[in-house]
């Protein structure tokens, strides 16, 4: 931590013209654009927007992203947490590899992963074909969408999950299993508890990307009416017919959800630092 | 990975470690390794080996006789020209980003750092939909643009700014904890010596941050090529004009042309590729965050 409050004379230049600039420039590129939106909805008067927001396609649409996102970040949270042990505590072959391909979805375009993911998983791909004489349908089903945004959210939960691990005293472990605590009563009392801050984080990070993924699931989503349609494709769909202010008013609701997420990313940060200082 | 020859090796070496004596504990390293390795393979290497099987699933001629087309060439020249506007740009932002806020205390601070992250959380659809609807034919400066006979959304600068703002928080983000943990002294030290400021910040801090800006500039120029929902929205996708390569791929795909799909697709996955061979490159190096 820096010396927070704490005022000392700065010799060091450009304050004022950096602080100037990146004003300026997130105000235009960002800042000013959202705001756009907002006005555009307000626009829009009160009874439109509710029947514009609460239509049963946009609530279907709300159902599925939420749903598919919040079983996408679970998931992720079980293998992500899995992953990211595997990674801190364990050696093996290609352990290296293994690190570096986690920040794929970071790197690779979601269009490609969404094709790539919807040909894999069709009838006669190669993951799909053993699942369909099983009856599991993936491509153009809800369980597709939420494999996509499995795939989008993984690395946000490894690599928070990760540093957190890290921290870990490895001594108190240790201390605990000679004085005869289980693995598991250790994994509980003492694994759990330090990293959960990061896990929770990594779980919010995951949801909030998943809810306005768009790329890697319209391919393998089908688009479905009511079915499997997503709620960035409503917005798309709306601005198709030239229907801006419908659009705004469904983009007005992805951004709210995107500011509560932010918040409780920021309130999960804030307090997994206080638990941190405690413990020392 | 960890075939079942190495198996072996691992577990006599294991036997011989402090605390890892028990069979229980290494039935759960090998469970714990197994799962989560199939998990990766089936959702992140499957994928990617996929890109390329469909690519070259006609040959190699196939492949390469894809890239002869005029829409796919258009497509590869307009991600260039957006990459080659958006990377320089959001690169001088992020440097003065971090300058700002690693160096000096102010009122706001979090809320500016939190402001400069909006981007990645807001869905890339709705990046794309704050431009239409400021630039498009009904949106506040759309009339204006069109007596001036602009356009923006629906050509390049919409597509630039679309990008723009997906990828504005990259390089920041990279160098905000990086320089902030480097602390000021070195420049101190410079600027009390009588070094001017630009001075300061090319010969003392530029060699300190610049693998993690590397990376930064990177992963940003690896998110302008393959940026899609937020491009998709505002360009409109006139073919051989506002098509960038992530949307020529959805249009090749919609038509049933595999091979031509998958080729196109395998660039950008070779760009990601190199990316992250790039990170691993990277890290560890002095000057470079490790997440």
């Amino acid at each position: 931590m820096k010396n927070v409050g704490q005022r000392e004379p700065n010799v060091i230049p450009g304050f004022g013209i950096t602080l100037g600039f990146t004003t300026f420039f997130l105000s235009a590129i960002v800042l000013l654009p959202l705001s756009a939106l907002v006005l555009k909805t307000a626009g829009l008067d009160w009874s439109r927007f509710v029947e514009v927001i609460a239509s049963p396609r946009s609530l279907a649409s709300y159902r599925l992203s939420f749903g598919a996102s919040l079983v996408a970040a679970s998931v992720n949270m079980v293998f992500g947490f899995a992953l990211a042990w595997t990674l801190v505590r364990y050696d093996f072959p290609g352990r290296k590899l293994v690190d570096a391909i986690i920040d794929m979805p970071f790197a690779l375009p979601t269009a490609v992963s969404g094709i790539a993911l919807a040909t894999i998983f069709s009838v006669n791909g190669w993951i799909g074909q053993y699942l369909e004489p099983r009856g599991i349908f993936v491509a153009y089903t809800p369980l597709g969408i939420t494999i996509a945004l499995t795939l989008i959210g993984m690395p946000f939960v490894v690599r928070t999950v990760q540093p957190a691990l890290l921290e870990v005293q490895r001594d108190l472990e240790d201390a605990a299993e000679t004085l005869g605590a289980g693995r598991f009563y250790v994994f509980r009392r003492i694994i759990v508890p330090t990293v959960l801050p990061a896990l929770l984080t990594g779980f919010t990070l995951a949801f909030a990307r998943a809810v306005g993924e768009y790329g890697s699931v319209v391919f393998i989503a089908g688009n479905k009416y009511m079915e499997t349609e997503i709620t960035p494709l409503l917005i798309i769909f709306r601005l198709e017919e030239y229907q801006y202010a419908e659009a705004a008013a469904l983009g007005f609701v992805m951004l709210t959800i995107s500011f509560v997420m932010l918040l409780a990313i920021n309130l999960l940060q804030v307090w997994g630092r206080k638990r941190m200082m405690v413990s020392r | 990975m960890g075939g079942p020859s190495s198996h072996a090796d691992v577990a006599a070496e294991l036997a011989t470690r402090p605390g890892h004596k028990n069979v229980r504990s290494t039935l759960v390293r090998w469970l714990l390794i197994t799962v989560s390795l199939t998990f990766l393979g089936a959702l992140l290497a499957a994928p990617l080996a996929a890109v390329f099987a469909m690519a070259l699933d006609q040959g190699w001629d196939a492949y390469f006789s894809s890239f002869s087309d005029e829409a796919t060439r258009a497509s590869i020249r307009l991600t260039l020209t957006t990459a080659a506007i958006v990377v320089p740009l959001n690169t001088v932002f992020g440097i003065t980003a971090a300058w700002c806020i690693a160096k000096f205390e102010f009122r706001g601070k979090s809320i500016l750092i939190t402001l400069i992250d909006l981007p990645l959380a807001v869905s890339p659809v709705v990046s794309g939909l704050i431009y239409v609807l400021l630039f498009g034919t009904n949106g506040w400066f759309g009339l204006w643009l069109q007596d001036h006979e602009i356009s923006i959304v629906y050509a390049l600068p919409g597509i630039i700014l679309a990008t723009m703002f997906v990828t504005f928080p990259y390089v920041a983000r990279e160098l905000i904890p990086l320089m902030q943990q480097l602390g000021n002294d070195e420049e101190e030290a410079a600027i009390t010596l009588g070094a001017g400021g630009w001075f300061t910040f090319f010969r003392v801090t530029l060699p300190r941050i610049r693998w993690g800006l590397i990376y930064g500039v990177i992963l940003c120029n690896a998110r302008a090529m393959g940026e899609f929902g937020a491009v998709s929205v505002v360009s409109g996708l006139v073919r051989n004009i506002t098509m960038t390569m992530p949307l020529q791929i959805e249009a090749l795909y919609n038509e049933y042309n595999m091979v031509g799909a998958f080729a196109l697709a395998s660039v950008l996955s070779l760009l990601a590729v190199v990316t992250l061979i790039i990170k691993t490159l990277v890290e560890g190096r002095a000057g470079y965050r490790r997440r």
